[in-house]
């Protein structure tokens, strides 16, 4: 018997994919695993491997999403994008970042060990 | 195919929850409807082996005029072109159309994820490890009942057997987590307990949801619809396993929580033609699964336009994405909770739409669900495509 609503069951298991705590000061970009689409409130953020769906809850919030990998640490981005006039706003976009981090929306740019030769 | 890629939609920004939250605007704004839908429910064929009691789309038979292969596959498409991430593929049972795996396919290739119901019968172990090869698949086989007694009286001899026969050759497949459905009745909720210890022992996810009075359920509810205090019963489960899917299906059970602030995990609101609908197997829009009856239709997808003007346009979903009235349930206080439930559970049991859900918990629909059904009052299914008369199974004891 096919459902009709969004299943929307909380996760408290672990994410085994993601055990990362965030790290605003280090760089992260936008997972190559998430669809985004557009919406008047933001937009919806779909992951395709664990087939989590995440409201983005504002605009500037998908900015910041999209924008991350032009700036060395989430911290700077923050401040490049959302401009935030206090801390309360910053860090309200940091914690934005961290469950975002959670779910898989974002990730950390783990730099390429170069070799040398 | 990784182990976690089952799970849909989890939603970061509400959980369960033991502190009473303020409606956030985002769901105010869910409420005026979305340009495509979140999720969507296809139903590919009417035709089914299995005859339910409580088939929401009264199912058996197919219809001579369900959609051609091409067709199928230009859904998929405009899908696809409107960002719909995944979508549910059922019946009937779907497995039935022989151009089955060319529409998952096709699907999968344009980065629409695909979960389908099925009832596992035509699961053997090839089409086992065809699937588990897919990506982008997930799986959820229907158990109306943890032992055979309880389920074949509700889905037909055999098919508990087959079910779990399904449910081997998917693990034996590795196909990683599938979804074991339970359409939670009067019959089965004890049971929960047993069934979470199936889901994981298969390493399987439960998913559980609510027994609506459509279809040819609109004859069986009376007699597998949970008691109060199953209801009671059940949202406390429910709240005790967050990790099991609901289909976020059991919001108007929120009014037990009113008191102590608890409230079922997910968005707790009616999503019918807002954030979800179906495409039935004639291309047939409705507002939802549970409304397949002419007035909740809102055109086709072979209509001028296709799918995105029936979601964008139709005078139905508009009208269905205006704010609704509190109507009978303005004057109780558990309304905010509630939200007035299932629009599709009050259509068919005869209760004006501003009227509370017909399994109210607080039992203010007790007496209007008891006289609708004695004036005989009850609408019934635009359309049947059942084989044949489907008559409740010898019930457990």
């Amino acid at each position: 018997m096919p459902s009709g609503s969004a299943d929307a069951a909380t996760q408290k298991r672990p994410q085994a994919d993601h055990p990362l705590a965030f790290d605003s000061s280090a760089k992260w970009e936008r997972s190559a695993k998430i669809g985004l689409r557009p919406e008047p409130f933001g937009a919806l953020a779909y992951h395709f491997d664990t087939r989590r769906l995440v409201f983005l809850k504002s605009a500037v919030l998908v900015q910041l999403v999209d924008g991350l990998v032009d700036h060395d640490s989430a911290d700077a981005a923050i401040e490049a994008i959302v401009e935030p006039t206090d801390d309360r706003s910053r860090q309200a976009h940091v914690k934005a970042l961290a469950s975002l981090a959670e779910a898989g929306v974002i990730e950390p740019v783990t730099t390429a060990i170069s070799s040398v030769g | 195919m990784t182990a976690t890629q089952s799970s849909p939609l989890t939603l970061i920004s509400k959980s369960a929850s033991t502190k009473t939250q303020a409606v956030p605007p985002l769901v105010e704004q869910l409420k005026g409807g979305l340009d495509a839908p979140i999720c969507l429910t296809w139903e590919l064929t009417y035709a089914c082996n299995l005859a339910c009691v409580h088939c929401l789309s009264s199912s058996g038979r197919r219809d001579p005029k369900e959609l051609t292969t091409a067709e199928a596959l230009a859904v998929v498409d405009e899908l696809a072109d409107l960002q719909v991430f995944y979508v549910n593929l059922g019946g009937g049972e779907p497995m039935l159309r022989k151009d089955f795996l060319d529409i998952v396919d096709h699907a999968v290739s344009r980065n629409v994820g695909v979960k389908f119901s099925t009832n596992g019968y035509y699961i053997d172990k090839a089409a086992a490890e065809r699937f588990a090869a897919t990506d982008l698949l997930d799986i959820q086989i229907s158990l109306d009942g943890f032992d055979a007694e309880t389920n074949d009286a509700v889905r037909g001899k055999g098919s508990w057997e087959a079910a779990r026969r399904a449910m081997d050759n998917l693990a034996d497949a590795n196909f990683g987590e599938f979804k074991i459905s339970i359409v939670a009745t009067r019959h089965n909720v004890d049971q929960l307990d047993d069934y979470k210890k199936m889901a994981d022992e298969y390493g399987a996810q439960l998913r559980v949801t609510r027994l609506r009075p459509s279809g040819r359920g609109v004859d069986s509810y009376q007699d597998l619809r949970l008691t109060h205090p199953q209801q009671q019963q059940i949202f406390r489960w429910i709240m005790d396993h967050p990790d099991v899917l609901t289909g976020d299906s059991f919001f108007h059970l929120n009014a037990l929580g009113k008191d102590t602030g608890e409230t079922l995990p997910g968005l707790s609101m009616c999503g019918a033609g807002r954030i979800v609908c179906l495409i039935d197997p004639i291309g047939d829009v409705y507002a939802c699964p549970f409304v397949i009856h002419d007035e909740f239709m809102a055109g086709n997808v072979r209509d001028t336009g296709g799918f995105a003007s029936v979601w964008r346009e139709s005078d139905l979903f508009q009208e269905l994405r205006e704010p609704g009235a509190a109507g009978a349930c303005a004057s109780c206080n558990a309304y905010e909770a509630c939200g007035g439930g299932c629009m599709a559970a009050k259509f068919f049991t005869g209760i004006p739409l501003d009227g509370p859900d017909p399994d109210c918990a607080l039992g203010h629909a007790d007496e209007a669900v008891a006289a609708a059904s004695a004036a005989g009052v009850v609408p019934q299914p635009s359309q049947d495509h059942s084989r044949r008369p489907v008559t409740l199974g010898a019930k457990p004891s």
